[in-house]
């Protein structure tokens, strides 16, 4: 049975410190839609996704994923979810495979060493599976987190600005990935001083002031 | 969270503000007299003990100082856990007020005990059960205040806190058994009263003492409070609008 | 794709902190030679006679655990804290208790494990008996733990502060006086001629009630601390 996810935020502010970053911010993003959240340096973009995920408790309002809010789903609203953050969530001293295996395995599920020298060649990584994270430079590393996002089968992504330190190929393969998973019902949203296009997708805009 | 009953009015601390400063007198005159009046009884009508002689009477503060020591700790926990669970902002702050006083009296106690142990024990420290309890509920307060003061997000601050107060309340009375236990083990000197019976001045001087602590942390913890709500809400209206930050 | 059992999660875990331990082994063994340097100290500093030493052992070992112990929190939590694993871990689809208890009985096993091994024979510095060294570790091996997991509490709510590493012990140490008081009376107590198990069993509940509560506790602490 395939149920219709949606993201819905309703009314929502949110507060760093004493400080009001926003308040009264509502959207919705279904299957398929590609949101991009806008706004200076400090106006809340990684505050706003970090409430998403559910780290943040919201001031006022509420998120809700398909109708619920997401204080009160069970742990079934972080397995369809994924998020990157501004961290890369890995160990210099384990290879890309162990990392990728790793973090797999925290999220719940394991993963074969096949299936992640795959994954791992696909965002090209050739020949750099086994060797330690700590070797590699800062665009490879992004591209050992990003994998995560292609095991496992998260219809959200949340991307706390992906494209840091990655170089032109790997930006244009970050936009074929977020195009087939889109494609396939998921849904993005993500923050970026890059300009990102995904091909056949209308990038939905949300300013934060 | 805002339930619906009246009282839940003064919860909110823009409320409370008044509504303690207005409080503040009503405990801070009756701490003021009762202390003064158990002094008097205690050091001018209570006579003159058998055994220890004049020393005793460090014992009319010492005991009120050590109740209390305990009593503002669990009090504290109290507070930090209601802040922790409903999310009240107000326990939280009052638990924070209550601190340093707790911290206070236990110091207080220790303070007085090495003065009473010097007389009786010819040492200005001995490991009694009861003043080893009290130096580890110190370190307890300390860390408490310790743990709040590095944090620099209120909200943090204030939970982290009371999970720690939760957890060290959980603790006392465990500590306070060992401790118990390590000292008949190793046949320690306990210090007690050691007359057969209290005289009735006594008794009064130091429950007039007790009362006029408890009034005095109670004026205290609200006048703390007044303050800390004037910290945390300095960037709204109303504290912007009242006479006395203009 | 097979979802990962509670106990898998638990063994994951594990196993992630042990192979990361092992790739930088420095870290384990700076906890061990404090220790054994700790424990090493107190002869140069009281005198050597035989009789004090061997009263004075259960005590200073214990003492020394602790402090050994109090090295190595801060660690149980902040590499996964910078890096970002943490908040991966919070947002898996499972129980942060369990993976905390996981880091609790992996910081043991590198932290705590490692002293009770040691201990006899720092005992014999200390001309303990070879009775009273066996009921030493013993007592250790029951206490330490209740070390790692009091301490994974302190760890986690002083996560990412500064002076984060003396915060912690100031939090943990006084928490900690009961496995201090029965651990070094178990020893005491065979060396006067007494029965040690009343205060073995005492440290054995202590462990089950913190196995109970604590990992529970100090999963709430991660959370109030990444909020």
């Amino acid at each position: 049975m395939q149920q219709a996810f949606k993201l819905e935020v309703v009314d929502l502010a949110c507060e760093r410190g004493d400080l009001r970053l926003f308040s009264g911010l509502s959207f919705e993003l279904a299957a398929g839609e590609l949101m991009q959240v806008q706004g200076e340096n400090g106006s809340g973009k990684t505050t706003l996704l970090r409430t998403l995920c559910g780290f943040v408790q919201p001031v006022e309002g509420k998120v809700l994923w398909s109708g619920q809010d997401i204080a009160e789903w069970d742990d079934t609203y972080h397995e369809q979810m994924c998020y990157l953050g501004h961290l890369n969530a890995i160990k210099d001293e384990l290879s890309a495979i162990e990392n990728l295996q790793m973090s797999a395995g925290l999220a719940g599920f394991s993963v074969s060493e096949q299936d992640a020298i795959a994954v791992l060649r696909r965002m090209g990584l050739r020949r750099k599976e086994h060797l330690p994270v700590r070797v590699l430079s800062q665009g490879q590393r992004r591209r050992v987190a990003l994998s995560r996002l292609l095991v496992g089968d998260s219809k959200l992504w949340i991307l706390d600005e992906p494209l840091t330190a990655l170089d032109v190929g790997a930006v244009a393969l970050m936009q074929e990935l977020i195009g087939e998973h889109l494609s396939n019902g998921g849904m993005v949203i993500f923050t970026t001083h890059q300009p990102l296009q995904v091909a056949g997708v209308q990038t939905r805009q949300l300013a934060l002031s | 969270m805002r339930l619906a009953i009246n009282w839940f009015k003064y919860s909110a601390p823009s409320t409370f503000y008044g509504l303690a400063g207005k409080l503040i007198p009503f405990f801070a005159w009756p701490a003021a007299i009762l202390f003064a009046v158990g002094l008097y009884i205690g050091f001018f009508v209570a006579p003159t003990d058998a055994v220890q002689s004049e020393a005793y009477r460090i014992m009319f503060i010492h005991v009120p100082a050590s109740i209390l020591s305990m009593f503002i700790y669990l009090i504290m926990a109290g507070y930090a856990a209601l802040g922790l669970i409903f999310k009240t902002r107000l326990s939280s702050m009052m638990a924070s007020a209550l601190a340093p006083t707790g911290a206070l009296f236990a110091f207080i106690s220790l303070w007085t005990g090495a003065l009473w142990g010097k007389p009786m024990w010819g040492a200005w420290w001995v490991w009694d059960a009861r003043l080893t309890s009290e130096l580890i509920l110190l370190f307890l307060y300390l860390g408490f205040i310790a743990l709040q003061a590095s944090i620099e997000d209120p909200r943090r601050a204030d939970r982290a806190s009371a999970l720690l107060a939760i957890v060290g309340s959980v603790n006392v009375p465990i500590i306070y058994y060992s401790v118990q236990w390590w000292n008949t083990l190793h046949q320690g000197s306990t210090i007690k009263y050691s007359g057969t019976s209290m005289h009735v001045a006594m008794q009064q001087s130091m429950f007039t003492i007790l009362v006029a602590c408890w009034l005095y942390v109670i004026a205290v913890a609200l006048a703390r409070v007044r303050t800390i709500i004037l910290e945390r809400e300095s960037n709204t209206q109303w504290v912007k609008d009242l006479a006395e930050t203009k | 794709m097979n979802k990962l059992s509670l106990f898998g999660l638990l063994g994951l875990v594990i196993r992630r902190d042990l192979l990361l331990a092992m790739r930088r082994r420095a870290d384990v063994l700076t906890t061990l030679v404090f220790f054994v340097m700790v424990v090493s100290l107190f002869p140069l500093g009281v005198g050597p006679e035989p009789d004090m030493l061997r009263k004075m052992a259960a005590g200073v070992l214990w003492v020394a655990a602790l402090l050994a112990s109090m090295l190595s929190l801060p660690r149980m939590f902040s590499a996964d804290y910078l890096d970002g694993t943490l908040e991966q871990m919070m947002l898996a689809p499972q129980s942060l208790t369990m993976m905390v208890l996981g880091k609790i009985i992996a910081h043991w096993m590198l932290s705590g494990l490692p002293l009770v091994l040691i201990a006899p024979v720092l005992g014999l510095q200390f001309d303990m008996s070879s009775q009273a060294l066996w009921v030493l570790m013993f007592a250790l091996l029951l206490g330490t733990p209740v070390l790692s997991m009091i301490g994974a509490i302190g760890a986690a709510l002083t996560l990412g502060l500064r002076g984060g590493g003396v915060l912690v012990s100031l939090l943990v140490l006084p928490l900690c006086i009961p496995v201090l008081i029965f651990g070094a009376g178990a020893v005491e107590a065979v060396n006067s001629g007494m029965d040690a198990i009343s205060n073995l069993s005492l440290l054995g509940a202590f462990l089950l009630f913190a196995l109970v509560f604590t990992p529970f506790v100090a999963a709430q602490a991660l959370k109030i601390s990444m909020e």
